[in-house]
């Protein structure tokens, strides 16, 4: 009988079973950022340890970091600590800290792939629950909490259940105007945002097969909004060309060697799953959420539903009505929105902003809205301006800031105001996420959002690429 | 620590998919201890924007001093911050009874002593319903036993069969619910294991 990926990496990297049964595994590479981690360091200083592998941890900013000025100190008291306390701990403890004047920073999920520090294969942590996205590669990577990274620096290993396995199948091939992002949504909204619990999400299928590795990264990204803590797709040709050359990924003899252990961890053909499910790609609309939760999303070009017909998802339903101010029976295309955010983990690197570039393109923002692109990291950034990607948002009206995790989390100053609604390119519209307590947030593809900035209002974006 | 019962009044929560941002909008993150979070937990859902308090079982006197928050479905989904978890715990929170618990946030209550157990949907329900009747009702959260269970005005005991992993059971109520202990007694084990790992080891040609 196969093994998936998730079992030979599981096998690869066991230590002990410890005595209440969980696997102690050793974890190849911790991400680490300024918002979970200064309480895990401070733990380790309590308990008179040290870093245990101050070599397989690295260390970026992207929270609280403000998108239009990096001018010391920070504006906002509270995040000048978080980043001193960065600094810090980093300089102590001996760890690579990509900060502004390396030229790598960015958002943690976007730089770890881009440097080739994410390879097939790891274990992969941090303290942040869109660790997923790593899974692109073929690792098996999730979010942790603060205890969890106070137990990765001090021992390089974890406490942990291994979880069920189950086989998503994307099969068929998109239309054009639908991305990856379309695809993790019509998921979520089809399994529900509790579906994954207990499982990690092996992504395959021809429709994969043909997705390039930002479109991989996007998808794994948001696997967490299933309720799935790690999804991953078996690493292929696509990923082998992905890492050649990157500054962390091995060079010369050792990438050949490095490449056969990659495609060797790929699941096995006759590989056992503890359940499958299929999605047809070919008949996708574009998506966009209408709720206060990732799952709660459709087709542009559907009508909202009624609760009574939601079952047990009806509650939420109506309460998400509430704070959008929609209706069951009504369209979504149409609906005004106020601010356009283009960025993220899940949808701010070169591909997104290419996309978003060709609709913006000759095109003008609405007069009242407020549309931003935030580069996921500065190397994003810099490949971006070099192919003058910065000049087609900037004379469309949109503003062209630096990296950061900005409007999507709202621990920074880009924030929501008041009721504003926000078409957005991030990956959760809970209520309150981008930073005002009454705003609202509708998700989609970075190419969606800039259609509903150049209209004004949701937008159906194939009628921008004809 | 040994924690095999918890014992105190129920506060009931309800509604499906509440996430870590409402349990601690994001702005309270801004900080590099967990000490002060206990008091601006649902923050956004206890007061507007101008600082009025809203309708919220977290605001009620009656429920002040309960110490088993009970919640229905996917509990804790979204970030996995474990500001939330810690929050709860400095409100007052020792437990946590749910139809069901987001994984990354389950793991986070797990690793600060704080038991988060599963019911079945109609018991949960009940149970809220109750506590919303009756919020003195002293509860007794049973980890051995894997029960909660209450005595009713009449005299009548009830039991609600809940469910842990048989992980977490063990190392709640062995008080070794601290993985870091654990994992530190296998420091040897772990440079062996590290040694078989290739891209450790620098795939050497």
């Amino acid at each position: 009988m196969g093994k998936t990926l998730l079992q030979k990496v599981w096998d690869l990297h066991k230590v002990a079973t410890l005595p209440s049964g969980e696997d102690q595994l050793f974890i190849g590479l911790h991400l680490i950022h300024e918002v979970t981690s200064p309480q895990a360091f401070s733990m380790v200083r309590e308990r008179g340890l040290s870093v245990f592998r101050p070599d397989r941890t690295f260390a970026t900013v992207d929270h609280i970091v403000p998108t239009d000025s990096h001018r010391r100190p920070l504006q906002d008291p509270l995040a000048e600590e978080m980043l001193q306390a960065l600094e810090k701990n980093t300089r102590d403890f001996g760890i690579t800290f990509l900060d502004w004047e390396s030229g790598k920073q960015g958002i943690v999920h976007v730089v770890g792939p881009e440097l080739g520090l994410t390879q097939p294969g790891m274990t992969i942590v941090c303290g942040d629950s869109h660790t997923s996205t790593h899974g692109a590669l073929g690792a098996v990577a999730f979010g942790i909490g603060t205890s969890q990274i106070r137990d990765v620096l001090a021992t390089q290993t974890l406490a942990l259940t291994k979880p069920k396995v189950r086989q998503i199948l994307f099969t068929g091939q998109p239309s054009r105007g639908i991305y990856a992002k379309d695809y993790i949504l019509a998921l979520i909204a089809q399994l529900g945002v509790n579906g994954g619990i207990g499982y990690a999400y092996e992504y395959s299928g021809s429709a994969i097969e043909s997705l390039d590795m930002e479109g991989r990264l996007t998808l794994c990204n948001m696997t967490i909004e299933g309720g799935a803590r790690c999804g991953y797709v078996n690493p292929d040709g696509v990923t082998v060309e992905y890492l050649r050359g990157r500054p962390y990924a091995p060079r010369g003899g050792a990438f050949e060697k490095a490449r056969e252990f990659w495609l060797s961890m790929a699941s096995d053909a006759d590989a056992v799953y503890d359940d499958q499910k299929e999605i047809d790609v070919s008949h996708l609309e574009p998506m966009v959420t209408w709720g206060i939760n990732p799952g709660q999303g459709m087709g542009v070009g559907q009508t909202l539903p009624q609760p009574e017909d939601l079952g047990s998802g009806g509650q939420t339903a109506r309460q998400a009505y509430e704070h959008m101010g929609l209706r069951g029976g009504e369209k979504i295309l149409g609906t005004k929105i106020d601010v356009a955010f283009i960025g993220s983990c899940t949808n701010g690197r070169l591909s997104d902003l290419r996309e978003a570039a060709e609709v913006v393109r000759g095109r003008r923002v609405a007069s009242h809205v407020r549309a931003l692109v935030v580069p996921g990291s500065q190397q994003v950034k810099a490949a971006a301006e070099a192919e003058g990607l910065d000049r087609v948002f900037t004379e469309a009206g949109f503003q062209w800031r630096d990296a950061g995790c900005s409007l999507c989390l709202a621990m920074n100053p880009d924030r929501l105001r008041g009721r504003e609604l926000s078409a957005s390119s991030s990956n959760r519209n809970f209520i309150g996420r981008q930073g005002s307590a009454l705003g609202r947030t509708m998700l989609m593809s970075p190419a969606m959002v800039a259609a509903a900035a150049v209209s004004g209002q949701i937008a159906d974006v194939r009628e921008f690429l004809r | 620590m040994k924690i095999d019962t918890i014992e105190g009044r129920g506060i009931p929560l309800r509604g499906d998919e509440i996430d870590t941002d409402r349990i601690i909008p994001a702005r309270f993150l801004l900080c590099v201890t967990f000490d002060d979070l206990g008091k601006d937990v649902f923050r956004d859902e206890r007061f507007t924007p101008q600082g009025e308090m809203k309708s919220h079982p977290f605001n009620e006197g009656r429920y002040q001093g309960a110490s088993i928050l009970v919640v229905n479905r996917n509990f804790g989904c979204g970030s996995s911050r474990e500001h939330a978890p810690q929050a709860l715990y400095r409100w007052g929170i020792r437990a946590l009874v749910g139809v069901s618990f987001a994984d990354i946030f389950a793991g986070n209550c797990a690793a600060i002593g704080l038991p988060a157990v599963t019911a079945e949907a109609p018991a949960v329900e009940a149970l809220q319903g109750l506590l919303e009747q009756d919020p003195s009702i002293p509860l007794t959260l049973d980890l051995q036993t894997t029960n909660l269970r209450f005595t009713l005005k009449g005299g009548e005991v009830q039991r609600i069969p809940v469910t842990l992993s048989a992980a977490q059971k063990q190392r709640f109520t062995s008080g070794t619910w601290d993985s870091m202990v654990t994992l530190l007694d296998n420091l040897s084990a772990i440079e062996a294991r590290a040694k078989k790992i290739p891209y450790i080891q620098g795939f050497i040609p």
